[in-house]
């Protein structure tokens, strides 16, 4: 019942899903990049996603929270459309990126266009130099005489290249879990994605490492549209510019961070970030 | 220390004995197997026994020089028809198997797997020499190949499955298409094991003697052709073991010494390529 209050409250009051500088793009603010609307998704029989919509805005940083299982980590996987691997998952409902229907893209063509940085970092078991080149390779993106200048760019950018420039052809599991991690920002940004998601990427790390990832988020948002789903309440006040507060699979409330952390609208987010569950 | 505390413990140290003298018994034996090899099979191996040809029956000396050529030219064939075959079947069923049509797959490989080597012998026997009118190294190398299918099968999917998603993920986000990941991540993050499973599996056939029988037949000549009959160590061995000579006996010790020093040497070689390999570029 109490969930069904937050979705009547929600629909009743769009605009506080759609925070004035969020929404508008007339007045020079960021248009929404990524436009999802009544995205209802299922794993089996078992509704994972109930009727979420949701604008996330151009180069800015989103942040997703909310408890264990609320759906954050799969709202965020419709959005590369990699759920699709997992069998009998399926989705409903209409993602925009751009405009395009996400879901008539080639999958291939999404996941190029929106880069995924996981839970657990995942390195290939290859050297740092080919983990960045990877999505390069394969998607043919730079011509062979120009590798090596992208792949330093991507790990300039992930504040990772002072750090691995002697030890580019040593393997990638000689680095700290700190640095694997950056190694997989690195990797996703190497093909130049629009949307970078990440999914709890500090889980893991200690809290040095997970500084640097939040300071070099800060850097990104000029390249992309970042959305990161974070189990630390901290993490997202400290690095998102807007916040959404999933709860059993519904997006309760979605603002600007400083409103949903400040002056939340609904009860059950100000229980959570206060601490009262969760 | 309590009484329930020195049983707990006695008990401990009975069940990590007990591991310890079977890991022993199960040593043991093949180095006893070894050793008598080398004690037998070591005195007769000369320079004669492998350059030379079979010396004509009732004469002593002469060598195993085709039959050495034999097995190599029946496990050449034996790979080229067994592993493609195996290595591609595993990759499907751990990468794109469904629930049925795997479960179908995977049950018929490991009752493939059960199969008499007999009875596979009579296999090629019926579906190649029959319709050949001949024994030859092709109906040989094809029966052991289709030996080797079942494990090289199994042994691949198990190594694949081995890798974890995480990986698989890594890369499809990267708009890999699924093909690509599994070539280009999944496979080599796995190729020490799947090429470790092969050359088990060739080791394994190298010394099958029961489909040889039927289809490579022998010959104490070097043999004119793949489409001719062959010399292979297992049929040698089988043949010079059961002779009433003593020479000949000799020389199945030796013979069998050779063949164990060739699956060795095969898979030292397989293993240090691979490990010089993933030094460099991996690990």
């Amino acid at each position: 019942m109490a969930t069904l209050q937050g979705m009547s409250a929600m629909e009743k009051t769009p605009t506080k899903m759609e925070p004035d500088e969020v929404s508008k793009p007339s007045n020079g603010r960021p248009q929404p990049k990524l436009l999802v609307s009544a995205l209802n998704f299922f794993y089996g029989k078992r509704q994972a996603l109930l009727d979420v919509t949701i604008q996330i805005p151009e180069n800015r940083i989103t942040g997703l929270i909310g408890p264990s299982g609320c759906g954050k980590s799969t709202f965020l996987r419709t959005l590369n459309r990699m759920y699709e691997i997992v069998p009998h998952a399926r989705a409903e409902g209409r993602i925009e990126l751009d405009g395009q229907n996400l879901m008539e893209l080639d999958a291939m063509e999404v996941r190029r266009r929106v880069g995924m940085v996981f839970q657990k970092s995942n390195p290939f078991p290859k050297s740092i130099f080919d983990n960045v080149a990877f999505g390069l390779r394969v998607n043919r993106i730079v011509r062979r005489g120009e590798l090596h200048e992208a792949v330093e760019r991507s790990l300039r950018r992930a504040a990772l290249w002072d750090e691995v420039k002697d030890s580019l052809h040593d393997s990638a599991y000689k680095l700290s879990g700190g640095q694997q991690q950056r190694l997989c920002i690195a990797r996703a940004l190497a093909v130049d994605p629009e949307v970078l998601l990440l999914d709890e990427p500090c889980s893991a790390l200690d809290p040095i490492a997970t500084a640097k990832i939040e300071e070099l988020l800060f850097g990104l948002k000029k390249l992309c549209t970042v959305v990161l789903v974070t189990h630390n309440m901290q993490q997202a006040a400290r690095v998102a510019d807007v916040t959404g507060f999933f709860l059993l699979g519904r997006l309760i409330e979605f603002n600007t961070t400083e409103v949903i952390f400040k002056t939340p609208a609904s009860r059950q987010t100000e229980d959570y970030i206060t601490g009262r569950f969760g | 220390m309590s009484p329930r505390l020195v049983w707990r413990k006695s008990v401990s140290v009975m069940m990590l004995s007990l591991t310890g003298v079977c890991a022993l018994a199960g040593v043991s034996v093949l180095l006893f197997i070894l050793g008598y090899l080398l004690w037998y099979g070591g005195k007769y191996i000369n320079w004669d026994f492998v350059t030379q040809l079979p010396k004509p029956v009732g004469e002593t000396g002469g060598g195993m020089a085709n039959a050495i050529v034999g097995s190599a030219k029946l496990l050449l064939l034996a790979a080229l028809t067994g592993v493609p075959v195996g290595f591609f079947g595993g990759v499907y069923l751990s990468e794109f198997g469904g629930k049925t049509f795997a479960f179908l797959v995977r049950y018929t490989t490991d009752l493939l797997n059960g199969v008499p080597s007999i009875v596979m012998g009579i296999f090629a026997y019926t579906v190649v020499v029959l319709p050949m009118r001949h024994f030859s190294t092709l109906a040989g190398g094809l029966a052991l190949g289709v030996m080797m299918i079942p494990i090289a099968v199994r042994s691949t999917e198990e190594f694949l499955r081995a890798i974890p998603t995480a990986l698989r993920e890594g890369a499809l986000a990267l708009g890999a298409s699924k093909w690509k990941t599994i070539v280009k991540v999944v496979i080599p993050a796995a190729a020490g094991g799947i090429v470790t499973g092969i050359m088990l599996d060739l080791a394994r056939v190298a010394g099958e003697t029961a489909p040889l029988i039927f289809t490579s037949f022998n010959n104490r000549f070097w043999s004119s052709g793949w489409n001719q009959p062959i010399a292979s160590l297992p049929v040698m061995i089988y043949t010079y073991a059961l002779g009433p000579y003593d020479d000949w006996h000799r020389q199945a010790w030796a013979a069998g010494l050779i063949l164990l020093l060739l699956v060795l040497a095969a898979n030292i070689v397989a293993r240090t390529v691979l490990a010089r390999r993933s030094t460099a570029r991996e690990m």
